[in-house]
């Protein structure tokens, strides 16, 4: 800064610290509820510090489920979340990896054409043509499947935009040096330009594990049977069958564990995480 | 750009696109499609029959009274969330932007609220202010506010707009600070020899530098009010009470659930993709003159 005033700091301080306050209260607040027993939480006088039902609450949510709603447990739930947010990625990043590698490194007719029909999926987010694509994925009878959770929200061309533009800064001499080796388009690829793109496979894929992890529209529209949903789709459930009556200490127990592994991934691959984000939005 | 040197190679690049143009025309163009041609069809409630009806289904859709609500839902519900999260991760990212020494730490405590599922952030906010058991319903209840979302539309809709700019602010502020780290501090400096206090150089040199990112943040926080607050609105008010809180995607969803007028739901997938594609054409319009700043 130009002038310095510690008065300055002092406020700046004072504005970050009230800021972190308000982002973090309300996970704070649902950590408290899920070390409570259900009448502490029910009750309408919930403390504000930690209760002593901790381990109960998260052995039940995880392995039991909840009594009244005889749900799936959320262990269950946890596991059709990771499978499908590792699908979501690792789909995406090898069929966009790929076609990027066709647009940029060869000659082909219809080359733009095929660009620009990959390239128009940006403009339509699954949510606007929900039920003809729930439609598609009955008929190809993949409802209750992970396939149907996964491919729908794979056909996207965020990934091929991020190659192709990562593909386009790599020197022309890599390409002109290995052809002179002798490789062929495959050497290349394996041994060249995969290596060089380490970086942007791991942005591309923290910002997609996060995606599919936190989708919630199209896994409740299309898993009927509760051994198929998500952890994100399976807490509403717990929250509104019976309404006064839900066991919302599980429910946010189920809430922490939903938000744990998204949350540390962009706490600890931060670098990485805010690559992601800026390069997917250009 | 384009590269010089490629391989001459003539069947392998189509073999490399197959993957992704499948997936494409079966999970995009198939099911878009499908949605224009319903759009001008009427099936019987079986789904047994169906005839061409032209543009009945949109004269329909426009003489209903709920789309029109449904639409103006979505007008208010987006310019509170983009004026509130914009302004507040404004003011979070200019005091981070201050040489702080714990600014790096700062940043990492406010971004992580991207990573919440939308409908994990509403089940959070539904529970802080719950009418019965939330803990901070219970200060609104002493000061003797009848406070209840679940039953009265306005404070439904103020829960739904405090969820989405909760879990939006982490996003703006991140792109907010990238925006000001970029600005040259010799201008700011050249301001401050002038005589301009903090504040005037804020609003006559930082806000004006600042306006692409602004723009930019603008276009992409509408975006995410239109698609991803869904799980936000199904978690704390399931669209309700009495529609208070049901937008266009919202309506869409319910529609095709309940009735199974797909003919309707479809006329109304057309039209929000009109806006998105419009929208859409907004943002690349600006990126292309961002290029000459």
């Amino acid at each position: 800064m130009v002038e310095h005033r510690p008065l300055n700091d002092i406020i700046a301080y004072a504005i970050l610290t009230l800021g972190v306050f308000i982002v973090a209260f309300p996970v704070y607040l649902a950590m408290i509820a899920s070390t409570h027993d259900a009448a502490t939480v029910v009750g309408g006088s919930m403390p504000l510090t930690p209760g002593s039902q901790t381990l109960e609450n998260y052995y039940r949510a995880i392995f039991v489920g909840g009594s009244r709603t005889s749900r799936e447990p959320v262990g269950h739930m946890l596991m059709n979340s990771f499978i499908s947010a590792l699908g979501i990625a690792i789909g995406k990043i090898f069929i966009s990896i790929l076609s990027a590698y066709a647009v940029v490194y060869f000659r082909f007719p219809f080359r733009k054409t095929a660009f620009w029909i990959i390239f128009v999926t940006l403009m339509l987010p699954v949510e606007v043509r929900i039920y003809p694509t729930y439609k598609v994925v009955a008929d190809l009878k993949m409802l209750d499947t992970y396939a149907g959770l996964i491919m729908p929200l794979i056909a996207s061309a965020t990934g091929t935009l991020l190659f192709r533009q990562f593909f386009m800064t790599v020197p022309e001499e890599l390409l002109e040096a290995s052809r002179i080796d002798g490789a062929g388009p495959f050497r290349f690829f394996w041994d060249t330009l995969l290596p060089l793109s380490v970086t942007t496979i791991a942005a591309l894929f923290v910002i997609q594990f996060i995606y599919g992890w936190n989708q919630y529209l199209w896994p409740l529209l299309i898993t009927t049977q509760d051994s198929m949903q998500t952890i994100v789709t399976g807490i509403k459930k717990m929250l509104y069958t019976t309404d006064e009556l839900a066991e919302w200490q599980l429910a946010m127990a189920t809430a922490i564990l939903a938000m744990l592994p998204p949350v540390a991934v962009v706490v600890f691959m931060q670098r990485l995480f805010v690559r992601g984000l800026v390069e997917t939005e250009k | 750009m384009e590269k010089s040197v490629v391989f001459n190679n003539k069947l392998l690049p189509y073999l490399l696109l197959v993957p992704q143009l499948i997936i494409t025309f079966v999970f995009f163009y198939w099911p878009a499609s499908q949605a224009v041609f319903q759009s001008f069809k009427r099936e019987d409630a079986f789904g047994l029959t169906s005839e061409f009806v032209g543009l009945e289904n949109y004269l329909t859709l426009f003489a209903q009274p709920e789309y029109y609500k449904s639409m103006l839902t979505t007008v208010i519900f987006s310019s509170l969330v983009a004026a509130l999260s914009l302004s507040i991760a404004l003011l979070f990212a200019t005091q981070a932007d201050k040489n702080l020494k714990a600014a790096g730490t700062y940043k990492t405590l406010m971004i992580w609220p991207y990573a919440v599922a939308p409908a994990v952030a509403g089940v959070l906010w539904i529970f802080m202010f719950h009418p019965s058991l939330g803990t901070l319903a219970r200060p609104l209840r002493w000061m003797n506010f009848d406070w209840n979302p679940l039953l009265n539309g306005n404070h439904a809709m103020t829960l739904v707009v405090m969820a989405a700019v909760w879990k939006q602010i982490s996003y703006n502020f991140l792109f907010f600070l990238a925006g000001l780290q970029s600005i040259p501090k010799s201008v700011l400096e050249a301001g401050a020899i002038d005589g301009a206090g903090p504040m005037r150089r804020f609003w006559t040199i930082v806000f004006p530098l600042l306006s692409p990112t602004t723009f930019f943040l603008l276009v992409v926080n509408v975006v995410y009010v239109f698609f991803d607050t869904f799980g936000i609105i199904d978690a704390v008010t399931g669209g309700g009470p009495a529609g208070a809180t049901t937008t266009m995607v919202y309506k869409v969803f319910a529609d095709g659930r309940l009735g199974g007028d797909l003919g309707g739901s479809a006329a109304q997938s057309v039209v929000l993709m009109v806006i998105v594609i419009a929208l859409t054409a907004v943002q690349f319009k600006y990126i292309e003159r961002k290029v000459q700043y």
